[in-house]
């Protein structure tokens, strides 16, 4: 594992300071709220909200930076993965909805629906659950990526079928004959695992929860781009014809690097949704994914920790400016996006980098 | 249609008539009010007797007020003794006082009472009613009067209508008068006339007609004439679904025209410069907001206002297409997926800046009196004009940025630009400027269609959002660089989109057209007309 982070002083800082806030927050949460050190539990779970979405970005980056395919629609996967984990706490809430019915939950009796639908059965159990936030997401990017990459859909063109698929889901999640509760999605979650969503030790759980993700995921990350299958990875977004006529099945390495990417996705969304108390077909906007992107770009594609520093520091400042100046957001967000595609294509990171080789 | 054509009518009626009496108020006003109490104060069997000398005296305010009546729409204020019209009498509604058109908002529903009438009053009052409007000067407004009643009389009635028919001139409505008394006919006992009447009726359009046969079906199981009527009832069935089709054609091909004008600006910034501009859809809302803004300036000229935005939208958000190559697109030439995120940033930019100019509350664009109405082909269908001039406005912008595409010398340069840039600057043509010019071209184009979508939807910060996912799906589905290609995959998609609301809803007809390109792109990645030849791009 240590192997793993040769070289790679980013990735040491990124997994070095996670450790550190596994151990750190929990005590300096614990003192009391008259310390100056004290960290509140609210900033517990926002931090845990960036973690789960620094994984996403992560996911991303995968498929951007190293695989060359600027996805538009990866915030699907994310959503997928947070419904798959919203029908586990719905189910959770049992009788203790606006309606009390044990079986259906609040919007099904709201519908009139007699029964639970096929796609919940088997919700209730946090395995099953666990397994389709993975599955499920798995399954739309087999697919997608199975018929696009055969037939070497690529480019714009692919960036913009990525787009379209997540605004069709969209579209469709906002149906309330989906069966998923439509326009309001999936709220008033109550327990997961039995534990109360709103106890500070559950929220401080999820927190570390999603930060072990964090380091898990970049280490399967960087465990990739490390081998011999991430050179080719690598070598196929920079000669994608070369490495074809080099032999390799170049389409089955991008399938296998997007299907383990969109699980990667889902997994942050399933961490994503206990700590956010809500999902609903908004997260499916195009808008989402390219968000993405810019705390992406603004990393530093390619370097993994880049993305993930990214998308904690451009969530912390949306968090910030959205409350402060909501006028400025979009504005600092557009100005971003311009900026840095024009004068710092490597992001932070490269910044950094530059510093380190001077 | 019909119902809002009554309404038309009725409102135009009553313009009239508030005109007529503002000229008699000084003569008439005594008189008015005295009638007006008579029928407030009168019992059932007097308010014929009142309504006739009422009809004597002013016959265009009688038939209003009996219409009203018949309605239940009449109603007096206990205070004032005077009456008004209440369309909804709950507190908070408007009453319109008869006299003089003043409106009022209603505190208390106990403020008010209705002016009554039973089911005598009822027949007398629809005779003659229906007796004025058959006998109107104009012989649309005649042929509507009949129309409406076919299927709809009383015995009564067919006396007048028998008369009337004897004066009639106009062939249309003869022929209507023929088919409301067929429909009576319809159940006489002598078979010839009955052949008659079916014939007749089968041989219109109207869905009246339709009611009449198959409710002889059933009223006379056993008829004769039942394997007749039924042939008809299929025929007539049969056209139905015919014009219904065509209605969904047209509706489909008025969709498609909003999606090609949506994305033909992009057939050019992307399908002949390659630029991925996702700010497109806001490079649309621009021209939206310079509608909505030069109908702010003249707001006295609604319909001459749309004219002047036209030109002052392409200007508009040219000039905006223009600063955007200038200050960011031009250093990312080469790199689509840069620009595709560079152009993100800006359309988020601009939309934040039209939310911190004009608020991010929707802004309403008033839709000129000419725009509106409908076009009545026959019976079972009519167009609404608004599609109408959607569609003739999408094909004239589609020819003329052709002709500038094909026939001018900008053109030609762009062209040649697009397919070899070294070659073309060689033979002495400014890049650089072509590319500025052609963006702006493309941006302004997006512009206009923001004018006519101005008519269509409301005006507001997100509305770019909400076209651009359509506008790319159009130009990759139509073949990037083919300006046709775009034509006929925006009217396809149109159409295929209306075809499957019926059965499918909007949003999952929608969504299935998605998943259809989405999947029509593995099939064939350059779309349904790609480049070929030396000019292929990639």
């Amino acid at each position: 594992m240590i192997r793993l982070l040769n070289n790679d002083t980013g990735g040491r800082w990124l997994i070095g300071s996670l450790l550190l806030a596994i151990v750190l927050i929990p005590v300096l949460n614990a003192l009391p709220t008259s310390s100056s050190l004290h960290f509140p539990t609210y900033s517990v779970t926002l931090l845990g909200k960036y973690l789960t979405l620094a994984l996403l970005a992560l996911s991303v980056d995968l498929v951007w930076g190293y695989l060359g395919i600027l996805t538009l629609g990866h915030a699907a996967f994310f959503a997928l993965g947070a419904y798959a984990m919203g029908m586990y706490l719905m189910r959770q809430i049992g009788d203790r909805g606006v309606y009390a019915n044990a079986e259906l939950s609040d919007f099904m009796v709201f519908l009139d629906w007699q029964e639970l639908p096929w796609f919940w059965q088997g919700f209730d159990q946090f395995w099953v659950a666990i397994l389709m936030v993975m599955l499920v997401p798995a399954v739309l990017a087999f697919a997608f990526g199975y018929l696009a990459f055969r037939s070497r859909v690529s480019g714009v063109y692919l960036s913009i079928i990525t787009q379209a698929m997540t605004y069709a889901l969209m579209l469709a999640f906002y149906r309330n004959e989906m069966g998923l509760g439509g326009n309001n999605g999936l709220t008033d979650f109550k327990d997961i695992l039995g534990y109360s969503l709103q106890s500070d030790h559950t929220k401080m759980a999820l927190f570390i929860a999603s930060a072990v993700a964090l380091i898990i995921g970049y280490l399967l990350c960087r465990f990739i781009t490390n081998s011999r299958a991430g050179k080719v990875v690598v070598a196929i977004r920079d000669a994608e014809q070369r490495t074809r006529f080099m032999g390799y099945r170049v389409e089955n390495i991008k399938l296998w690097v997007f299907v383990f990417s969109a699980m990667l996705a889902g997994m942050a969304g399933a961490l994503y949704v206990p700590q956010v108390g809500i999902i609903n077909p908004n997260e499916f906007s195009p808008l989402n994914s390219i968000e993405v992107l810019v705390w992406v770009a603004v990393g530093g594609r390619a370097t993994l920790y880049g993305a993930a520093m990214g998308a904690i520091l451009i969530n912390y400042a949306k968090s910030y400016l959205t409350v402060e100046l909501p006028e400025v957001w979009l504005f600092v967000l557009g100005g971003l996006f311009v900026f840095v595609t024009l004068v710092l294509p490597q992001g932070m990171a490269g910044l950094l980098k530059r510093k380190g080789t001077e | 249609m019909i119902n809002q054509w009554l309404v038309n009518c009725l409102s135009w009626g009553l313009g009239c008539l508030l005109l007529v009496l503002a000229n008699l108020s000084q003569a008439g006003t005594f008189e008015v009010v005295e009638r007006e109490q008579a029928l407030i104060k009168a019992k059932f069997d007097q308010k014929a007797q009142i309504m006739a000398s009422w009809y004597e005296a002013d016959q265009v305010q009688a038939v209003h007020l009996m219409q009203l009546m018949l309605n239940s729409q009449l109603y007096y204020f206990k205070q004032d003794k005077r009456l008004y019209q209440v369309e909804d009498a709950s507190s908070g509604a408007i009453a319109q006082r008869i006299h003089d058109g003043v409106l009022i908002t209603l505190k208390k529903k106990r403020d008010i009472k209705r002016v009554s009438i039973n089911n005598r009053l009822r027949s007398v009052f629809r005779q003659r009613v229906v007796e004025t409007q058959l006998s109107a000067i104009k012989p649309q407004d005649r042929l509507a009067a009949a129309e409406a009643i076919i299927g709809d009389t009383t015995p009564e009635l067919m006396a007048t209508i028998a008369r009337l028919r004897a004066q009639e001139v106009d062939a249309s409505v003869l022929a209507a008068f023929d088919l409301v008394l067929a429909v009576a006919t319809l159940h006489s006992s002598d078979e010839d006339q009955q052949r008659h009447s079916i014939r007749l009726l089968g041989e219109s359009l109207y869905p009246a007609s339709l009611n009449a046969l198959t409710g002889f079906l059933l009223t006379y199981p056993e008829s004769r004439l039942k394997p007749m009527v039924s042939k008809y009832v299929e025929k007539i069935k049969g056209k139905v679904d015919f014009y219904d089709s065509l209605e969904t054609i047209y509706f489909g091909l008025s969709l498609g025209s909003v999606l090609v004008l949506a994305g033909i600006g992009l057939a050019i910034t992307f399908g002949v410069m390659g630029v991925i501009n996702m700010a497109h859809g806001e490079l649309i809302m621009i021209g939206a907001y310079t509608t909505y803004l030069v109908q702010q300036l003249m707001p006295d000229h609604i319909g001459l206002s749309l004219l002047v935005a036209v030109p002052a939208a392409f200007l508009v958000s040219g000039a905006v297409g223009i600063l955007i190559e200038r200050g960011v697109i031009r250093f990312l030439y080469g790199r689509p997926l840069e620009t595709l995120l560079a152009t993100f940033g800006i359309s988020l930019i601009l939309q934040q800046a039209v939310r911190s100019i004009f608020s991010p509350l929707n802004r309403s664009v008033e839709t000129p009196l000419w725009m509106t109405g409908v076009i009545d082909i026959n019976p079972l269908l009519s167009l609404t004009q608004s599609r109408m001039y959607i569609i003739v406005f999408c094909l004239t912008i589609f020819l003329l940025l052709l002709a500038v595409m094909k026939r001018t010398r900008l053109g030609l340069q762009v062209r040649a630009v697009s397919q070899n840039r070294d070659m073309a600057k060689s033979m002495g043509v400014r890049s650089e400027w072509i590319d500025a010019l052609t963006f702006g071209l493309g941006a302004g184009v997006a512009g206009v269609a923001g004018v006519a979508l101005s008519q269509l939807t409301n005006v507001g910060p997100n509305m770019g959002q909400a076209y651009i996912i359509d506008s790319f799906m159009v130009v990759v589905f139509g073949g990037v660089g083919n300006l046709w290609g775009t034509l006929v995959a925006g009217l396809s998609l149109g159409v295929a989109n209306k075809i499957l609301e019926p059965w499918a809803g909007a949003v999952l007809s929608k969504v299935l057209v998605l998943v259809f390109i989405i999947l029509f792109i593995q099939k064939r990645p350059r779309g349904l007309f790609p480049q070929r030849g030396r000019d292929a791009k990639g």
